[in-house]
């Protein structure tokens, strides 16, 4: 198969993630294992406290995990200095930047920070990355509007270009669809799917829109309380991981549609 | 498309207002010196040479004085919005002066304690600026400290306000229990003034500036990372914790050094960054921040010159001055905008 020659660009072994603290180690969940190629859109789903955002601030070395190893192409996240992993790894976070006056422009072009002296000068591959970015995210038109000014749609696809901007092999987002209407959830994931395919990217989300991650993710990674399956869609609905994603009382996983309905 | 916007024509206007202000401001005040005997002063021609002493002596280094003290405190406003991502922050609210104020009145208090050869030593213009920095340092580092522990900006300018209290106690019980001279003493520092200055003072209070100057614009690039929030500036390759460092050295430097000289002054830290961002529409800050010095030089000389009443003898606490501008100026940007944003 094609997916064979690919280079893998995260993998992770036993992972256990949770928060330390002086008094204690909480774990919030446990052997996690699963490697993604490149050029991948991973979804990853699962019910509100299942560990979703801490595993993406442990994936993005903002937490330190508890036990086991994640690797980003082929070296451990903890071996990265922070300069050298921003060149491998870009973020969109859930929180909305502390500066609400920047411009799209300037919102993007902080993204080439790792790539830039001292002073942030842009030379001209630098500004090339920016133009490209915004062009892709479909944002040349919003390019001098101020942040407080655009919709939350156009600002999530502004967190991308300053992602994209960033130029790393790896994009992690932090459910970058809430607050969307289903149109511009719609487009958000497709924009990714797009990235993944035009640019080689490799792309791990989380979100709580399952109807539309098994339409378009090529893995999904499932988080349950007692397991984590990582697989394609397909074969996870073939193994009943949505059946258990949620108590069984209010909605139930319709195989045959590939969607939840209440019962 | 432009990514860069050149602000070349903004500082150049800005700079020529900042030439014009300096020669109104040393032309006037209450002995009366025409123009021309002004510049003649300056050059060493003056007709009479009281009217020399009173320009090079007096006037000149008051003059530089207040660009150094509105520039430096504007500088260290913009560092402390970008830090405490809090368009409120700045010098006097978060409790950095009335720290400065405590180190200060340790120093002019207690020294009276120790008495004779000693307390001389301790006060000099050096030890004074340590004890304000020092003062304004611990204070700034204390607020920080609680920063990372509650994350709630509304709960970072109570503890500012609530460590301004504190010192303000300490202050009380330490003036109880000393001499009314070294309480004149220090209340009048703690009216703020730009005058009594002498060069001596004037030097070390540009070393203090330029210094805390060199490493704002060293770590515009981080601030610039930091305005996009912690997570962000950290997965962008900043070395977080190293660069808050030197951004609060570079913050309590400004502002201690200049408090120690010219006593607390209010607002001018806090609503400065506000005035310049209407006109520089930018948040890259090695625009922002020579931007802000010049501006805060600006209103700092236009204050001084109003304080003096011209053609009076009298001289109104500069202080008192930069209160009745920069409150407006605050409310009026928060009427206007409905929001201050940053």
């Amino acid at each position: 198969m094609a997916m064979k020659t690919k280079h893998t660009v995260i993998s992770c072994q036993d992972l256990s993630i949770g928060y330390h603290s002086k008094k204690k180690t909480t774990l919030i969940a446990k052997d996690i294992s699963f490697s993604i190629a490149e050029g991948t859109l991973v979804a990853m789903v699962g019910s509100n406290g299942i560990g979703k955002s801490t595993l993406i601030k442990t994936l993005t070395a903002m937490l330190p995990a508890i036990s086991g190893s994640i690797q980003i192409k082929g070296k451990e996240t903890t071996a990265y200095s922070t300069l050298e992993r921003s060149s491998k790894l870009s973020v969109v976070l859930t929180e909305a930047p502390a500066s609400k006056n920047l411009s799209v422009i300037e919102l993007v072009s902080l993204g080439r920070q790792p790539h830039t002296n001292w002073m942030g000068t842009l030379s001209r591959q630098d500004k090339d990355k920016i133009h490209e970015a915004l062009n892709d995210t479909d944002l040349t038109a919003l390019a001098h509007r101020n942040c407080f000014e655009l919709s939350d749609g156009q600002l999530q696809r502004a967190y991308i270009a300053r992602a994209l901007a960033q130029d790393t092999p790896l994009i992690i987002l932090d459910e970058p669809t809430t607050h969307l209407d289903l149109y511009h959830r719609a487009s958000i994931v497709k924009l990714l799917k797009k990235l993944t395919e035009e640019k080689n990217k490799t792309i791990v989300y989380s979100t709580h829109e399952i109807d539309l991650a098994i339409q378009i993710s090529d893995k999904m990674l499932v988080m349950t309380p007692n397991q984590i399956a990582f697989d394609t869609p397909c074969n996870l609905i073939e193994q009943g991981a949505f059946d258990i994603l949620f108590p069984n009382e209010i909605v139930v996983f319709d195989k045959k549609t590939g969607r939840f309905s209440v019962t | 498309m432009i990514i860069q916007k050149t602000y070349t024509r903004f500082f150049v206007l800005l700079c020529i207002l900042l030439a014009i202000l300096f020669c109104i401001n040393i032309s006037l005040g209450s002995v009366h010196i025409s123009i021309q005997e002004t510049f003649k002063s300056l050059v060493g021609t003056a007709s009479k040479s009281s009217w020399q002493y009173i320009i090079t002596q007096y006037r000149v280094p008051k003059a530089i004085t207040a660009i150094i003290t509105g520039g430096g405190l504007a500088i260290s406003g913009l560092l402390m919005q970008t830090l405490f991502r809090n368009p409120l922050a700045g010098p006097f609210v978060l409790g950095l002066s009335s720290g400065a104020s405590l180190g200060v009145a340790i120093l002019i208090l207690g020294a009276g304690a120790l008495g004779g050869v000693l307390s001389s030593v301790l006060m000099s213009s050096w030890s004074l600026v340590i004890a304000s920095a020092l003062g304004s340092f611990l204070v700034l580092l204390a607020v920080l400290a609680v920063t990372f522990k509650i994350k709630d900006t509304m709960a970072i300018l109570i503890i500012g306000l609530m460590f301004g209290s504190l010192t303000g106690a300490v202050v009380a019980v330490l003036s109880y229990f000393s001499n009314a001279e070294q309480l004149q003493q220090f209340i009048f520092w703690s009216f703020g003034s730009l005058g009594n200055q002498s060069w001596e003072g004037v030097a070390i209070l540009s070393m203090c500036f330029f210094v805390g100057l060199i490493i704002s614009i060293g770590s515009a690039k981080a601030l610039n990372a930091l305005l996009l929030g912690e997570n962000y500036a950290k997965s962008m390759g900043l070395k977080i914790k190293n660069n808050m460092l030197l951004i609060i050295l570079a913050t309590s430097i400004l502002a201690g050094g200049i408090t120690a000289f010219v006593g607390p002054i209010a607002f001018i830290g806090l609503a400065v960054p506000h005035v310049t961002r209407q006109f520089i529409k930018t948040s890259n800050h090695f625009v922002l921040i020579p931007g802000v010095a010049i501006s805060g030089a600006i209103l700092m000389l236009i204050c001084d010159t109003i304080a003096q009443l011209p053609g009076t003898q009298y001289t109104l606490p500069i202080n008192a001055i930069t209160s009745l501008i920069g409150a407006p100026v605050v409310i009026w940007l928060l009427t206007r905008r409905r929001k201050l944003i940053f």
